[in-house]
């Protein structure tokens, strides 16, 4: 039997007959990213393929780098292989990487979500032989509420927070979950602020042409008065942070996936947990991997067993594979903590931090 | 429903005392009465019987979410509660209703005289009616799950505020043997005194541990800079088995455990002391299996506890005594406001007058004169069959409930052996899909031999690393549990020890606990069964 088009190796995602990586974990000649996130796109690699709209973030996060980009639909081909990006609906710039080659198509889904949340380029489904998804909540619990539902619980959670006379304080992750918030948030109750990693996110995006609402950055010159009343969002990792106190009295939001389930909230010690994911639930994985016509699907990241299980059951052909983008299952645990930042919400580095602190989910 | 639904969400959605109550002052100011006393009922573990078996439960829920049966038991891994996966995994419902929670509870209760199919239509009926966040607390009520992370002292303060009433005197009234059917929301904020139930026992009076973990020891210097003049206390040993109440009131005899359980009848042999002792007598104390005059170790009550029949054989070898320290009601007379000093002579008569004193004991004060010394004797407690010392201040007055600064338990310290985790599972509620159960082993030989399981004692922050090397150090896995690596090292602590032909290791531990991750240690430098063994004593 021929060699396989794409292989699981000790260091990522490899492409033999291109000779290329996709979304390695370790650094390699030529890495191609399904996303700027940070178990996904690693430091140290030689070269970089990725869309168009990771560029300036991919700069931020990971400095000067020999970085090439391309659209949706655009192909290049690397050694022979043909290599195209299509909409992963994840975060801005996200994308599943269709690979080629003497008619055999793989497409390696990164990390997606169905729904639109109107600020990334919607996902759509690519045929494909075999598929290489994630299944970070493939398990039968996690299923999302429509995203229009959050955001309304979100504004409602705000508006009663300023007439109690408390800050709203919301986490979500630096890229993605807080540009998702941000730009669903109702500017008519008050004002927006944000800290200083998701403001700098934000620029990076603007370089890049994306417009977003109107927000302040909190610095150590921001008066307890301006933010009355308002919102402000922030990583996971400032929570429970010196950096925090300045907004009291807040009450404090987290968005993720995990928060449907009540023992997660309960850790998480949120005043408010709202179930608000940039993954796929697992309607949405079912029905993704239906929708690309393979004839085999290989699961990474998350209840890889369990759903690997189900698919076979169902008439898939089913396959886990191991990967390094979050432990075989993931929890929320392997996915906090972000950047590492001082008080004024800085990035202090970016490239030491260990695999174990980084920003994953996301 | 919908309202109760409501509260319990919004009641999960603070961390804040002052929020909680307000939330219950608004959900009881807005509902009717009945709903108020059947919320009470709940929030006091007065639960609804069980009237259908979860099997049944799981088995349908399993096939209105049409998923398989492996699938069902993962997804319960993964959330740690039954009654929240099944509200996770049902089809969204299209249907309504407007029952509130008694109808509800009417409706549960009515179920012993459905058939089997008729329960299932009206389970499936009943989910096809209801929103998620109303399937969830249906399902923990139906499956006698129900609790709340709610205090009942936040609760009575929230009834206090909408009638007025003490917050002692509402304590006091949601005591005892009572449920829905046969006690009212008026009967509980009536005026005068609600004293026609005859088998009302007072709330206990609950001791903080002046050591506060077993880490660090207070020496006699910190307590007494602590406690002050040793004259003004009493000291007794801490008796390991069951506190409990006992009441004779006009020719009845009452036993309150204090988890509120009636548990008259687990009791035979302290029933002739007790209709002997005059009427409108309440005595505090703990029951105790008591052979050759000296109390037995806990597990020895812990094997007829559980039992239904108490047969001649379990009579023999557990006999019960009962150790009383106080005196709360002497002819009829709440004394819980005189000082303990009183009460203790109160308690003293009484025992003179006792023909059973050998099942009427009472517990003897331990005579000292300066804490160095009682510190030293505390060392002697297990000699002693005690578990530690009880400190009362002498002009204290029977408080309600956990206060801070006349009782005090001070405790032995634990016995403890360092040991290796080999197997875990995952958790529930607050740890769910976490690996938080761990089973710990020692060395027979060059076997690591199982003989403890431990929950509690580690950090959220340690739970996480431990979680985070089980996942990745995974032997074999059985059901849910996981063979893991034998290769973390952690210091059990437990407070006693027992002979156990039912465990592999020949021994069973009371309360075994983590009392420390040992990072330093490697598994070679772990305990042998033989430390184990010696610390059984004869």
């Amino acid at each position: 039997m021929a060699r396989p088009l794409l292989q699981f190796n000790e260091n990522g995602i490899y492409c033999a007959a291109g000779d290329f990586y996709i979304d390695p974990w370790r650094p390699v000649d030529d890495a191609v990213l399904t996303h700027a996130h940070s178990d996904h796109a690693r430091w140290g690699s030689k070269r970089y393929l990725a869309h168009d709209l990771s560029r300036e973030v991919l700069k931020y996060r990971l400095g000067d780098i020999t970085l090439e980009t391309m659209g949706y639909g655009e192909t290049l081909y690397k050694n022979g292989v043909k290599i195209s990006f299509h909409p992963a609906g994840h975060v801005i710039g996200s994308a599943q990487v269709r690979v080629e080659h003497k008619g055999n198509v793989w497409v390696v889904s990164g990390d997606y979500k169905l729904e639109d949340d109107g600020v990334c380029t919607p996902f759509e489904p690519v045929k494909c032989n075999t598929f290489i998804s994630e299944c970070t909540f493939g398990m039968p619990v996690y299923k999302w509420k429509s995203p229009k539902e959050i955001h309304d619980e979100i504004n409602n959670w705000w508006r009663k927070n300023k007439e109690e006379g408390k800050n709203s304080v919301i986490a979500g992750y630096s890229l993605g979950k807080a540009q998702r918030i941000l730009q669903h948030l109702d500017l008519s109750i008050g004002k927006i602020f944000l800290h200083g990693v998701i403001a700098n996110t934000n620029e990076a995006l603007a370089r890049n042409g994306i417009t977003l609402q109107e927000t302040t950055r909190i610095t150590s010159e921001t008066s307890k008065e301006e933010i009355k009343g308002a919102m402000i969002i922030c990583p996971p990792s400032a929570l429970g942070s010196p950096w925090m106190r300045k907004f009291q009295p807040y009450s404090f939001g987290y968005c993720s996936g995990w928060m449907s389930l009540r023992g997660a909230k309960r850790r998480m010690a949120a005043d408010r947990g709202f179930v608000l994911s940039d993954h796929a639930d697992w309607d949405g994985l079912i029905q993704a991997i239906d929708a690309t016509d393979c004839d085999c699907v290989c699961l990474t990241h998350g209840y890889t067993a369990s759903f690997t299980r189900y698919l076979n059951e169902i008439g898939f052909d089913a396959h886990e594979a191991h990967t390094y983008y979050g432990g075989d299952e993931a929890s929320e645990e392997d996915h906090l903590t972000t950047d590492i930042v001082n008080s004024e919400g800085d990035v202090i580095t970016d490239k030491q931090v260990s695999d174990a602190q980084e920003e994953e989910e996301l | 429903m919908k309202d109760f639904a409501l509260l319990f969400a919004a009641l999960d959605e603070t961390n804040k005392t002052n929020e909680k109550v307000s939330i219950l002052r608004d959900y009881f100011t807005n509902v009717s009465d009945s709903e108020k006393i059947h919320t009470l009922a709940l929030f006091t573990g007065r639960k609804p019987k069980r009237q259908i078996n979860s099997t049944l439960v799981k088995q349908w829920a399993m096939e209105m979410a049409n998923i398989p049966q492996w699938l069902f038991e993962e997804s319960y891994q993964v959330v740690g509660d039954l009654g929240e996966t099944i509200a996770l995994l049902l089809p969204e419902s299209k249907g309504r209703h407007e029952k509130d929670l008694a109808e509800w509870i009417a409706e549960i209760n009515s179920l012993g005289s459905l058939t089997e199919e008729e329960r299932k239509t009206w389970l499936l009926d009943s989910w096809s009616s209801m929103t998620q966040q109303e399937r969830f607390v249906f399902n923990k009520i139906l499956t006698g799950s129900f609790r709340i992370g709610v205090s009942q002292s936040l609760i009575v303060k929230a009834l206090s505020e909408i009638s007025g009433l003490q917050a002692s005197t509402i304590t006091h009234r949601i005591m005892g043997n009572w449920n829905p059917d046969t006690f009212s929301f008026y009967d509980l904020i009536q005026e005068q005194d609600a004293s026609d139930d005859l088998s009302r026992p007072y709330p206990f009076c609950l001791a903080y541990a002046i050591q506060e973990t077993s880490d660090k020891q207070k020496t006699a210097e910190e307590i007494e800079a602590d406690l002050g003049d040793p004259g003004e206390w009493q000291a007794e040993w801490k008796w390991d088995g069951i506190r409990a109440q006992a009441i004779h009131r006009q020719g009845k005899i009452f036993i309150w455990s204090r988890g509120e359980e009636l548990a008259t009848d687990k009791f035979p042999e302290l029933h002739p002391f007790l209709y002997d002792l005059p009427a409108g007598t309440v005595l505090d104390g703990e029951a105790i299996c008591f052979v050759d005059g000296h109390p037995m170790p806990f597990n020895v009550l812990q094997t007829r506890i559980g039992r239904k029949n108490l047969s001649k054989k379990i009579l023999a070898e557990s006999p019960m005594a009962f150790i009383a320290y106080d005196c709360l009601e002497f002819a009829g007379d709440d004394i819980r406001s005189m000082p303990l000093a009183h009460r203790r002579s109160v308690l003293e008569r009484l025992h003179i007058l006792t023909e059973h004193k050998d099942i009427f004991r009472i517990s003897p004060v331990v005579n000292f004169s300066n804490w160095k010394d009682l510190y030293d004797l505390r060392l002697k407690s297990r000699d002693n069959y005690a578990e530690g010392f009880m400190l009362k201040r002498l002009n204290s007055v029977y408080q309600t409930g956990r206060k801070r600064g006349d009782w005090w338990k001070w405790k032995v310290d634990p016995l403890s052996v360092d040991a290796v985790m080999i197997y875990a599972q995952k958790g529930h509620g607050r740890r769910a899909d976490l690996y938080t159960d761990y089973t710990f082993a020692v060395w027979d030989g060059d076997k690591l031999v199982p003989f403890a399981k431990a929950y509690s004692g580690l950090t959220d922050k340690e739970i996480k690393q431990v979680d985070y090397f089980i996942k990745r150090n995974t032997l074999e896995k059985f059901g849910p549990v996981r063979t893991v690596k034998p290769e973390l090292v952690f210091e059990i602590g437990f407070e006693g020890i027992n002979k156990s032909s039912r465990h592999k290791s020949g021994v069973a531990l009371r309360f075994p606990r983590i009392l420390r991750w040992r990072q330093d240690k490697k598994i070679e430098e772990a305990d042998s069964i033989e430390v184990l063994k010696s610390m059984l004593g004869d």
